[in-house]
């Protein structure tokens, strides 16, 4: 009986999610809020602070889509998902956009739409210094902790096999086991993507005994994502991003936002608004990037706030600066 | 005469022999009797002692009471090893007690408590009158007034949306949602079960073996996830409520089985003697064999009702924090990341969870010993 409903449910699930609202502009200004699917708890991306307020990059992002619609960035209800089911409430139109640290990867863009990437990310390991290791290349015959559902696990095998080594793969559902049983001895190594390892590592009671190998076996391209079919929506979650790296790139801050109204660059007047109707063409209002910097911020303030050196987990920008200084961050131009 | 003996007065009683009284005799006859008692009494204490110790050490003697973040339990500030993080609680108390329920409405859900066991208590104890008016408040009126006292949206309380709920306030509307529905469908589901008629009996075994069939995790996604591709737009119930109907039918039909054990234990007798009375199909149930049955399997059903208690910490993968959920993500705050957080957390919870499951336990035992006052079966 569980099976032939299961059956079911998947073949109706596959049957119907081509035909999913193509109108979730209108939806969301309708319901007069964005509904948005973020992390159980992920520090950094998204978690929640002491006054049960949501903070972090993933949920900075949906605050900047919700103030570029409604000029109010509160307006944002977050439904915290877990690693192994956040696609169907995005299926079946439960949130309206995915921001949950998810890999860009070719498999998932055929069932869905990325707006972006948020963070380049990649996957490395952590392990005991008494291991005396000091290269990926060393683990052959290791026992490696690392979570389920994730492309962490898969990634784990492809690099050591390409490699012929010999591995063990310890799997747990949430990071709080995996670290845990990392410290407890279960395994040799703890792997995950490299923005966590940093974050995981504050909850190691000698952090000091552990440290980080250099190889970074992966690409982690993390990025939000919104359901097929609904071309204007998608365009508003990618030109939200767009708008916070442009304004990063041409100097624009919360702090600066006042001054930068009265520019005379032409491409700071086009981004905010002063010239042309840009962001009427996109659906939403000419002021939307104004908005956005102001209630949230540019790409670089987000950033140093909840994962960079003015955060708990102090992690540096790397690849993710911007092009104009040595990073892989770009976005197209507003005009 | 005068030479007859006859004692006047009794003698007075003579004191136990000291082998016999005190705690040393207690100790004796029952820790240390024979040499497997002995054997058994040291191990036990050894066991005993490995895990209580430290637990305590842990929990008072080494933990950190005072701080505002993560480095107040860290080893290298405190310069100790550090128990539990108990400033951790603290900071995130009310979003364990209450989610993300708006800070300036939870007076909502402190009088909703208020009123539950204001209502509750008299219905505890035996002795307090008027047994059937307040069962009717307790389990008739007071859904409805905590259903709109929570939710708001009439009466000028502002609309408080269940997806902010969470914590240990889901948790037990859960439980008790899914006691108050599940007992009658339960009782329903297991009359339906033993009846003649073909149909209602077939519908009833199906149901069960359904519901039975099907693990509780499957069931909530199926609810939170599927049923939104087959329902119209207009019909979309709120997310917890779909929760709500799918622990509620689950819970049924296992509390239809143990309902049915309890009817299946009652004689032949019981119900020949009712009939001979006269009495209806209904009258005999709710008269001679459901009072009956029901007390036989208070043990069953209360099991079942702390097995619910802990299950609903299921609802987590539906996006639906309860007190475990709650947790889970306040370890994710880099704020408090230090290596007892989890450890603090986990025991808090277990200390609830414990002290719940306890407290209805005990009471069932009592009033399991109350109503089987010179009954033997």
């Amino acid at each position: 009986m569980k099976r032939i409903v299961g059956v079911l449910g998947i073949a109706l699930a596959i049957g119907l999610s081509g035909q999913a609202d193509a109108q979730t502009l209108k939806t969301v200004r309708d319901r007069g809020a964005l509904i948005c699917g973020v992390s159980q708890g992920l520090p950094g991306f998204s978690n929640p602070d002491d006054k049960g307020t949501w903070t972090g990059l993933d949920v900075d992002f949906c605050r900047a889509i919700a103030a570029a619609i409604f000029n109010d960035p509160t307006k944002v209800k977050f439904t915290p998902l877990s690693s192994k089911d956040r696609f169907e409430p995005l299926k079946s139109s439960e949130v309206d956009l995915l921001s949950r640290n998810t890999t860009w990867t070719s498999s998932r863009d055929a069932l869905f739409n990325f707006a972006g990437v948020i963070y380049f990310d990649g996957q490395g390991f952590m392990v005991r210094k008494a291991l005396k290791v000091n290269s990926a290349l060393e683990l052959n015959g290791a026992s490696i902790c690392t979570q389920t559902g994730t492309t962490t696990e898969l990634n784990l095998g492809d690099y050591f096999r390409s490699n012929n080594m010999k591995y063990e793969v310890i799997a747990f559902g949430s990071a709080d086991e995996t670290i845990k049983a990392y410290e407890s001895g279960r395994c040799d190594a703890f792997t995950t993507d490299m923005s966590q390892l940093y974050s995981e590592r504050l909850k190691l009671s000698n952090a000091n005994d552990h440290v980080i190998l250099p190889e970074v076996i992966s690409k982690e391209p993390l990025g939000p994502l919104v359901r097929q079919g609904d071309d204007q929506w998608f365009d508003v979650v990618k030109w939200t991003l767009f708008a916070m790296l442009n304004a990063e790139e041409l100097g624009v801050s919360s702090k600066t936002l006042d001054d930068a109204l009265k520019s005379k660059q032409p491409e700071i007047r086009r981004m905010l608004g002063v010239d042309g109707t840009y962001g009427e063409q996109l659906g939403l209002t000419r002021d939307w990037v104004v908005r956005i910097v102001r209630h949230v911020g540019n790409y670089g303030e987000v950033f140093e706030r909840n994962v960079g050196a003015s955060s708990k987990l102090g992690i540096s920008r790397g690849i993710n600066r911007l092009w104009t200084k040595g990073g892989i961050q770009y976005a197209p131009p507003i005009r | 005469m005068s030479a007859t003996f006859v004692r006047e007065q009794l003698v007075a009683p003579m004191e136990q022999p000291r082998s016999n009284v005190g705690t040393p005799a207690w100790l004796q006859q029952k820790l240390f009797g024979s040499v497997l008692n002995t054997v058994v009494t040291i191990i036990s204490a050894v066991i005993f002692a490995a895990l209580v110790w430290p637990a305590i050490r842990f929990m008072l003697i080494d933990a950190v009471w005072d701080g505002s973040s993560r480095v107040d339990c860290l080893a290298e500030t405190v310069g100790r090893p550090v128990g539990a993080c108990w400033p951790f609680i603290a900071a995130k108390f009310a979003q364990f007690m209450y989610g993300f329920y708006p800070a300036e409405e939870v007076w909502r859900i402190n009088l909703t408590y208020a009123i539950g066991i204001v209502l509750l208590a008299p219905l505890l104890i035996p002795p307090v009158p008027y047994k059937v008016l307040n069962a009717i408040l307790f389990f008739g009126v007071f859904p409805v007034v905590a259903f709109y006292l929570l939710i708001g949206g009439v009466f000028g309380l502002p609309h408080v949306e269940t997806r902010v709920w969470g914590g240990l306030l889901v948790t037990l509307v859960i439980t008790f949602a899914g006691i108050i529905g599940a007992l009658p469908i339960g009782i329903v589901l297991a009359l339906g079960r033993r009846s003649s008629l073909l149909l209602v009996r077939w519908f009833c075994v199906i149901f069960i073996e359904f519901w039975r069939g099907v693990p509780l995790i499957t069931v909530l996604f199926f609810a939170t996830y599927m049923l939104p591709f087959f329902l119209p737009e207009a019909w979309k119930l709120d997310p917890l409520a779909r929760v709500l109907i799918g622990v509620i039918l689950f819970a049924g039909a296992y509390m239809a089985e143990v309902v049915r054990g309890g009817l299946q234990a009652i004689p032949r007798g019981q119900y020949e003697a009712a009939r001979a009375l006269g009495l209806g199909y209904w009258k005999m149930m709710a008269f001679v064999v459901l009072p009956q049955a029901l007390k036989l399997v208070i043990p069953g059903m209360v099991n079942s009702f702390i097995a619910l208690f802990k299950d609903t910490t299921l609802v987590l993968i539906v996006a639906i924090f309860d007190l475990l959920g709650q947790l889970r993500a306040s370890f994710a705050d880099p704020n408090w990341a230090t290596p007892v957080t989890l450890l603090t957390g986990f025991a808090f919870a277990g200390m609830i969870y414990f002290a719940i499951s306890f407290a209805i336990s005990r009471y069932a035992l009592y009033v399991e010993r109350r109503l089987s006052t010179g009954v033997a079966h």
